[in-house]
């Protein structure tokens, strides 16, 4: 499974949530596939998008918060798995592209590459919906299952380890944070 | 455990009065209080950390949302949180606020504590977070709110250091 595809395959179940990426590869992929005023990209900060999805997630229980994580941001922050966990927000789903390697900077292998299983870990922490799927059919039913599930669910999608020819898109960072904010504040339910 | 309990009121009423609806801690002996009194207060969110650098992402999230929020920690956990500090907070120019437990100054009995003590206020002139010292009841509540003001003025992180004065009754 390429991650490209597995992003198309969900993106039109994007359209309601607050996205949440981390740098690189998600990144300009997503935006590759069509930049939306929900989509937030945390171009920096290993390991704290999952951090940021479960504060928005905590903040506001009727928003749906996708975090779209990576093996290597992950593994800087598997502490923040058991984080997670323990406020288990029912309204985050939380999907870990899994290509074994940091693409961006070379390719070098990471632990999932001689077998550190994240979903296992995550299950392990207390996330209780956990599933790792290895092609796009599967992908997209555990999507589907997670958010029919309601609950906390951390999907490790196995990917092959390719990505875009250029990370550096048009969209500025600030603009882009302050474009998200703003969406956020628009759509805040009346006190 | 002599650790100021009216202190801690009183920073605590210093957060209530900012609207802070949500802490992320860590526990450290000298913010007990506050956290206890954070996990009681129904109106807070107290999220529980394993490491300070996710109060960062936490407080993010929680400000995009339009939460304001409060990273309560020891000066050793601001250390643990710097890139997040740097890479998200300063990067995405969120107003944080940070009470950090200055340990390891002049009275510090706990060896382990005295690097951080010596290198703390250095840190944060040198990633060009402003700080204030909170050191006496006095002016405990005016310094928080004017702390919080900058952070969302300048929409850049800012300290408050608890100081032994403040928070250590012997």
């Amino acid at each position: 499974m390429r991650r490209l595809d597995a992003l198309k395959a969900v993106y039109p179940e994007l359209e309601d949530c607050a996205v949440v990426t981390i740098m690189g590869a998600v990144a300009a992929e997503l935006q590759s596939l069509g930049h939306r005023p929900n989509f937030f990209y945390l171009q920096h900060a290993m390991g704290l998008a999952s951090s940021l999805g479960l504060g928005l997630a905590l903040s506001r229980p009727e928003l749906r918060v996708v975090v779209l994580d990576g093996d290597g941001s992950v593994l800087m922050n598997l502490g923040g798995l058991t984080t997670l966990a323990r406020y288990r927000p029912r309204n985050l789903i939380h999907v870990v592209f899994d290509n074994e390697s940091l693409l961006s900077v070379g390719g070098f292998p990471t632990a999932t590459a001689t077998g550190s299983d994240l979903a296992a870990i995550a299950a392990g922490a207390g996330v209780p919906r956990t599933a790792t799927v290895r092609t796009l059919d599967r992908f997209r039913a555990a999507f589907a299952d997670a958010r029919a599930a309601n609950d906390l669910t951390t999907i490790v999608a196995k990917v092959e380890a390719v990505g875009p020819s250029a990370y550096v898109t048009d969209l500025s960072l600030l603009e882009n944070r302050y474009q998200f904010q703003r969406y956020l504040r628009d759509r805040r339910p009346k006190e | 455990m002599p650790v100021s309990a009216s202190s801690s009121s009183l920073i605590y009423r210093g957060l209530k009065e900012g609207g802070v609806r949500m802490v992320s801690a860590l526990p450290e002996t000298w913010l007990v209080h506050l956290i206890r009194m954070a996990e009681e207060d129904e109106g807070m969110t107290l999220v529980r950390l394993a490491k300070e650098e996710e109060g960062v992402g936490i407080s993010a999230g929680a400000h995009f949302a339009g939460v304001r929020s409060a990273m309560l920690m020891q000066n050793h956990g601001f250390l643990a949180a710097v890139n997040g500090i740097v890479s998200c907070a300063q990067l995405y120019r969120i107003p944080l606020l940070m009470l950090i437990s200055d340990r390891g100054g002049f009275g510090e009995r706990d060896p382990w504590q005295t690097e951080g003590g010596l290198v703390t206020a250095h840190l944060l002139d040198a990633l060009r977070i402003p700080f204030q010292r909170l050191e006496s009841p006095g002016h405990v509540a005016h310094r928080i709110a004017q702390a919080q003001t900058l952070a969302y003025s300048a929409g850049r992180p800012v300290a408050l250091l608890l100081g032994r004065d403040l928070m250590w009754e012997e």
